[in-house]
């Protein structure tokens, strides 16, 4: 791997000690290595940020830093100093606090005490109501904030508690900064301003670790970065050594191409595409939209297409999915089943259309999993029914035990547990949920991500025999490979718009990452070959792929 | 092991063990007398005693599986009598069995209605049960005290006084009434779709909306199931009271319910529900009540004892208690493993 | 002001780029008459301030109705009766406000006030001393709030049940004592039941008033100025922001149980120099008016945000209540629970806008 040891930076890091010197960290969790002796460094004043999708092993280990989890082996050393924190008090005793994504303040209290608390200052034995309020002050100035220190955190916008937040992380002398997506809940304006902050802090000597999904952001402000999937690290880098499509290629990564058979026969199946564009489509987006969430999207999906939806994490493909299955509701834009307005205000207002949305997290909003499998297969089909309908026993038990035989589900008993199964084997569970009440629409978000490779070929296979028998299935993954074996048509999001929407004809891994990576338009996409190295990474994207589109979506300068 | 596992083996086990108590302390427990056709005996009299709080068990069951709680039980007990007993007073003939009818009808309607404010509360506007449900236990006895003026209400009405103390095939009527509604909610929830509904609700409330669960009329269905089961046992309190007393029918019995559900193993965190359960921890309840009179401790002290019982079932059933048994168990069977490799 | 434009400026200066961003000040409201009449309506939103105002607006209306449609109500000694009849009730309140700010709840404060009651009566007419017997009471109590609060912390049992049992265990224990009332006539007791402090104009108080207005000040100085106090309230926001805030949680959600056992003794205390006995079945339903009162001051059930004057005005709320039922004559008893329960429902839904609204 291009491990490109950081020998020299504007600031010369290479010569002073690591603030933060992590090594051959491993930490198993049951089942897991969530992190395999990975090795981790920052230096003072850098902005350093943590690649990787969803399950990299990012979170695992910040929280390995901050003492939230405990190292399994390899060593930590802050400030050439070994050190094992057992909590993040420790942590941020020893320099090293964290700004949390969800802001971790206490939105019932004033911004005075959400700084101040566990350090506040007293007199006479009480809290010193003033001097904490003229010290929150005080830091407030430093991040750049004008708010009474004495008004409620809650009446703020989340923009300004992530700032009080900042506030309260650099009050413990921090040597080392922690922004868990710090940028996820704010404006460009507001990013602009936490950037100049950073900025400032970075003078100062801090060293901030940076995790944001937004490229743009990662690019414009950190010095290195450190890539990790799969719980490995997979390089560290100079930020304006790496190109932004080698970076989304280093954290997806390339995937053994085990289905071989399956990609010639949806090749195949996408050629027969002309036909398809007289027809009215199955469903048909004009303008459909979130505040906050996405922008207004234009998507079509035709009867047995499958329509892969490609982006990274947090680029609004899985809100995309919400907005057209009932989950969350539109606020702008129009929806069309079969050419007729449909409006979905509720899951089960799309469930009586066939439309049918297969949640990413298959814990919290997938499976009921103290119930069986048969009851979970049930469920959906059951609710659609009503109440006073019960399935009769036997046609449940045949229901049960044709999709235990078709999707493979193990164990093969319909009465256990769903809490009692493999990853996958719950994917397939909830697959036969959904399939049970014989959807005309079937989103997927994410089905294959935890799970095993067999079980990830089977449900491939299965998608593909599905949209072959007439079915129209929208197929979200973070994986590329699968997307593009899948689909027919792929849309990508980028940065909470769709930015792109093509016919999967002579399609690569690296033409979607491109995309991906720079947010090109439809057109001109399919004919770019691999961007060029030019000398600004920021803008290699954009002069060789395509003027920018809109203009809010250029980084401010 | 398996036995152990099962969740019924302690609340089971803990019955057998007061019977058997019984049993030593008063040789003639478990005799059973025929007197006029009617049955007649200790056992007969826990049931007959433990009804009331049985029935209300079955809804609160229901209502705890979707994860809420009920606590206005009793003040709706407390309605329902007023309301069945200021009809009957009312009328000019207390006897006719017509006026109790309609006494009853209008009992339960009233209830009904107070079922759909608790769910309206609960499902519509969102409020936790626990506090949603405060309300109507803070104003409901207060209701009650409107609907009776102030008094106790005695009646002398024998088709009334039928429901409580009467007898129907040779069993007490209040016996029968609790079996029927153990039995209606066992099929109606067991034999329909309502009781997966139900349990997927109290489970994950989330995955069960994206699967097209209406949830909303499912809890305002529950609360009004609760409020109807408090109306019975209402009746059946006052019946044999033969006297509405605002203030004290009902008093607590949502305290004995919920107790005998949670020692039944339903959990208070809401999922799968056990409805027979249910039947054995109110069975639990009543026997404890009436072995304290049979081992001639004063009967006043049942209270201190029902709280040895509900804080040594929270225990046995606390994550952290079966978390220890599983560390304790895993330690013994490694244990046991290695003396295999080493012999 | 200048220090922070100066310091904008700096950091201005220091950034790498100028940038185009507007001013990151947040604009505060404006003056004038629009200025007030949101900073007015921003009160009444907030989900700290608004419930307790619209409760002290709620007194004072029942004040000027009661003032205007019966005489004598406008005698300042009905003020001081309301403290007198209620200090046991404030006492409770006041731990259960502890409680419910950290989200919890407490249904066994009347049971043990009951059983406090019960052993004091029981203890004096075995002959001890109040100087023995006070302390032990307080020692009872705050002993069993704590292993609520540790079968809460340890065992993860939810307060409703945990508090449940100890409710039972204290019923029962009442019972076991006497079943009977047992009446007091300790000289020590009846004196302090019987003496009025004089403020002057015919207006007096009685010692509970005094006992109960001290605890009020000390539970305002606690949750006001002590670390403890506020991680009271930090643990009703999230318990977890708090651990992530390195706040001493577990220690504290212990804590407010033996704070809240320990009011309940007291209270119960206050409770017998107000009937001079101890009966079994005294104060029962008890919790639900301290919950009501804590509920109707202000303080959210879901924990986070009250404060211990509006628990008193909410108890204040509930007494004038029965005192105008009582000057009324026509109005029977019973109205109170109703108009209790009326209130309750009016101020959770009041809660439930409140918090949903910053959502």
């Amino acid at each position: 791997m291009t491990t490109v040891p950081s020998t020299q930076s504007t600031q010369q890091v290479s010569t002073m000690t690591p603030v933060v010197d992590m090594s051959a960290i491993t930490i198993t969790f049951p089942g897991v290595k969530a992190l395999d002796s990975v090795d981790f460094r920052m230096y003072p004043g850098e902005v350093h940020s943590l690649m990787g999708e969803n399950g990299a092993g990012k979170s695992t280990l910040i929280k390995a830093l901050t003492g939230v989890y405990q190292i399994d082996s390899g060593t930590i050393l802050v400030a050439g100093e070994s050190v094992s924190f057992s909590g993040t008090a420790q942590a941020q005793a020893a320099g090293i606090s964290t700004v949390y994504q969800e802001v971790n303040l206490l939105t019932n209290l004033s911004v005075a005490e959400n700084i101040m608390l566990g350090r506040e200052p007293r007199r006479f034995g009480g809290i010193d109501w003033r001097a904490m309020r003229r010290r929150s002050a005080e830091l407030l100035t430093r991040v750049n904030l004008d708010i009474d220190p004495g008004s409620l955190l809650g009446s703020h916008s989340l923009a300004v508690q992530q700032l009080v937040a900042i506030a309260r992380a650099i009050d413990i002398n921090a040597r080392v900064l922690i922004l868990d997506e710090p940028t996820s809940s704010l404006d460009v304006d507001e990013v602009q301003e936490l950037f100049r902050i950073i900025q400032s802090l970075k003078e100062d000597g801090v060293a901030i670790l940076f995790v944001s999904h937004f490229l743009d952001q990662v690019y414009e402000i950190s010095d290195r970065l450190t890539v990790l999937r799969n719980g490995k690290l997979v390089g560290e880098y100079r930020t304006e050594e790496i190109l932004r499509i080698e970076l989304v290629q280093k954290m997806i990564g390339k995937e053994l191409t085990i289905l071989d058979d399956l990609e010639q026969r949806t090749k195949s199946a996408a050629s027969g595409e002309d036909e398809e564009d007289a027809e009215t489509p199955f469903v048909l987006a004009t303008g459909l939209g979130r505040k906050g969430s996405i922008e207004p999207v234009d998507l079509r999906v035709y009867e047995g297409e499958v329509v892969g939806l490609a982006g990274l994490l947090g680029s609004g493909r899985t809100e995309l999915a919400r907005l057209l299955a009932g989950v969350d509701r539109s606020d702008t834009g129009e929806l069309q089943v079969t050419g007729k307005p449909a409006r979905f205000r509720t899951p089960r207002q799309a469930l009586r259309q066939r439309v049918v949305y297969s949640s990413e997290n298959r814990r919290t909003e997938g499976i009921v999993d103290e119930l069986s499998i048969r009851d979970n297969i049930a469920l959906a089909l059951q609710a659609d029914r009503g109440w006073f309908r019960p399935i009769p026993k036997r046609r449940l038990d045949e229901l049960a035990e044709s999709y235990i035989t078709a999707l493979n589900i193990r164990p093969a008993n319909p009465d256990a547990l769903v809490k009692n199964l493999s990853g996958g084997n719950q994917q397939k569970v909830l697959l036969a949920r959904w399939l049970a009440i014989a959807p005309r629409l079937l989103i997927l978000d994410e089905p294959t991500r935890g799970i095993d490779v067999g079980a990830k070929a089977e449900i491939q296979k299965l998608v593909a025999n599905l949209a072959d028998n007439g079915m129209s299935v929208v197929y979200i993954s973070a994986e590329l490979e699968e997307v593009l074996r899948l689909s027919h048509r792929i849309a990508v999001m980028r940065d909470r718009r769709l930015v792109a929407d093509l016919p999967n004809e002579g399609l690569t891994t690296d033409n979607l990452l491109a995309i991906i990576a720079d947010g090109s338009q439809e057109d001109q996409a399919i004919e770019v070959p691999a961007p060029q190295r030019d000398d600004t990474v920021r803008d290699a994207g954009r002069t060789t792929l395509t003027p920018p589109t809109t203009p809010d979506q250029e980084p401010t300068r | 092991m398996n036995l152990l596992a099962n969740r019924l083996f302690w609340p089971i086990a803990m019955l057998v063990a007061l019977l058997l108590v019984n049993l030593i302390a008063f040789p003639g427990f478990f005799a059973l007398q025929v007197r006029d056709g009617h049955l007649f005996g200790s056992l007969i009299d826990i049931l007959r005693n433990g009804s009331p709080t049985m029935i209300i068990a079955v809804g609160m069951t229901l209502v705890i599986a979707t994860r809420g709680i009920d606590l206005s039980v009793g003040a709706v007990c407390a309605i329902s009598g007023a309301v069945a007993c200021s009809i009957i007073l009312g009328a000019p003939d207390p006897d006719n069995v017509g006026t109790v009818v309609v006494a009853v009808v209008v009992a339960v309607l009233v209830s009904l209605v107070l079922g759909v404010w608790n769910g309206f509360l609960i499902a519509v506007l969102g409020i936790q049960p626990i506090i949603g449900t405060l309300i109507l236990m803070t104003a409901g006895r207060g209701v009650a005290m409107l609907i009776t003026e102030g008094q106790i209400l005695t009646i002398r009405s024998d088709p009334f006084k039928w429901l409580g103390s009467g007898f129907f095939l040779g069993l007490p009527v209040s016996v029968v009434i609790a079996a029927v509604i153990l039995v209606l909610a066992a099929v109606i929830t067991r034999r329909t779709a309502l009781g997966l509904f139900i349990e997927s609700v109290g489970i994950n409330p989330e995955a069960s909306r994206l699967a097209g669960v209406r949830s909303k009329s499912l809890l305002i269905g529950v609360y009004v199931f609760t409020a109807f089961c408090a109306a019975i046992a209402g009746l059946i309190m006052t019946s044999n009271q033969t006297s509405a007393d605002a203030n004290n029918t009902g008093l607590f019995i949502e305290l004995d319910a919920i107790l005998a559900v949670v020692i039944g193993g339903t959990s208070l965190a809401g999922g799968r529900y056990s409805l027979f359960g249910t039947l054995i921890g109110a069975l639990v309840i009543q026997t404890l009540v009436t072995t304290v009179y049979t081992v001639g401790i004063s009967p006043i002290a049942t209270m201190v004892f029902k709280a040895a019982v509900v804080t040594a079932v929270c225990l046995l059933q606390s994550p952290r208690t079966s978390q220890a048994i599983a560390n304790w168990r895993r330690r013994s069977s490694r244990s046991t493993k290695q003396e295999v490799v080493a012999s | 002001m200048t220090a922070t434009r100066q310091d904008k400026q700096a950091t201005a200066r220091a950034a790498a780029k100028p940038t185009t961003v507007r001013p990151p000040a947040r604009q505060r409201p404006s003056n004038g008459a629009t200025g007030l009449l949101t900073a007015v309506r921003n009160l009444f939103t907030n989900p700290k301030y608004g419930p307790v105002l619209v409760t002290a607006i709620l007194l004072v209306l029942m004040f000027v109705i009661g003032a205007s449609r019966y005489r004598g109500f406008t005698n300042p000694q009905i003020v001081f009766n309301l403290f007198i009849d209620n200090a046991y009730l404030i006492v409770l309140a006041v731990g259960m406000t502890f409680v419910i700010l950290t989200g919890g709840i407490d249904l066994s404060v009347g049971a043990v006030l009951a059983m406090s009651t019960m052993i004091t009566a029981k203890l004096l007419e075995a002959g001890w001393s109040p100087g023995v017997i006070i302390p032990l009471i307080l020692v009872i109590t705050s002993t069993l709030g704590l292993l609520v609060g540790l079968m809460i912390h340890l065992f993860k049992i939810q307060p409703f049940i945990a508090t449940l049992a100890a409710m039972f265990l204290a019923r029962g224990l009442c019972y076991v004592i006497s079943n009977t009332t047992i009446t007091i006539t300790d000289p020590f007791f009846v004196d302090l039941a019987n003496t009025r402090i004089p403020l002057g104009g015919r207006l007096s108080i009685t010692w509970s008033v005094v006992v109960a207005v001290i605890v009020v000040i000390a539970a305002v100085l606690v949750l006001q100025f002590t670390r403890l106090g506020r991680t009271v309230y930090a643990i009703g926001g999230s318990e977890q922001s708090g651990n992530l805030m390195g706040l001493p949680v577990a220690r504290t959600k212990v804590l407010v149980y033996v704070i809240s056992g320990f009011c309940s003794g007291l209270a119960g205390i206050l409770f017998t120099f107000y009937t001079l006995s101890g009966y079994a079945l005294t104060a029962i339903g008890t919790e639900l008016d301290a919950i009501a009162a804590v509920v109707i001051g202000g303080t959210l059930l879901t924990g986070g945000y009250g404060y211990v004057l509006g628990s008193v005005l909410g108890v204040l709320v509930l007494g004038t209540i029965q005192t105008l039922i009582t000057f009324d004559g026509n109005l029977t008893s019973w109205w109170t629970r109703i108009f209790i329960g009326a209130l309750l429902l009016v101020f959770i839904i009041l809660q439930k806008v409140l918090t949903s609204r910053r959502t």
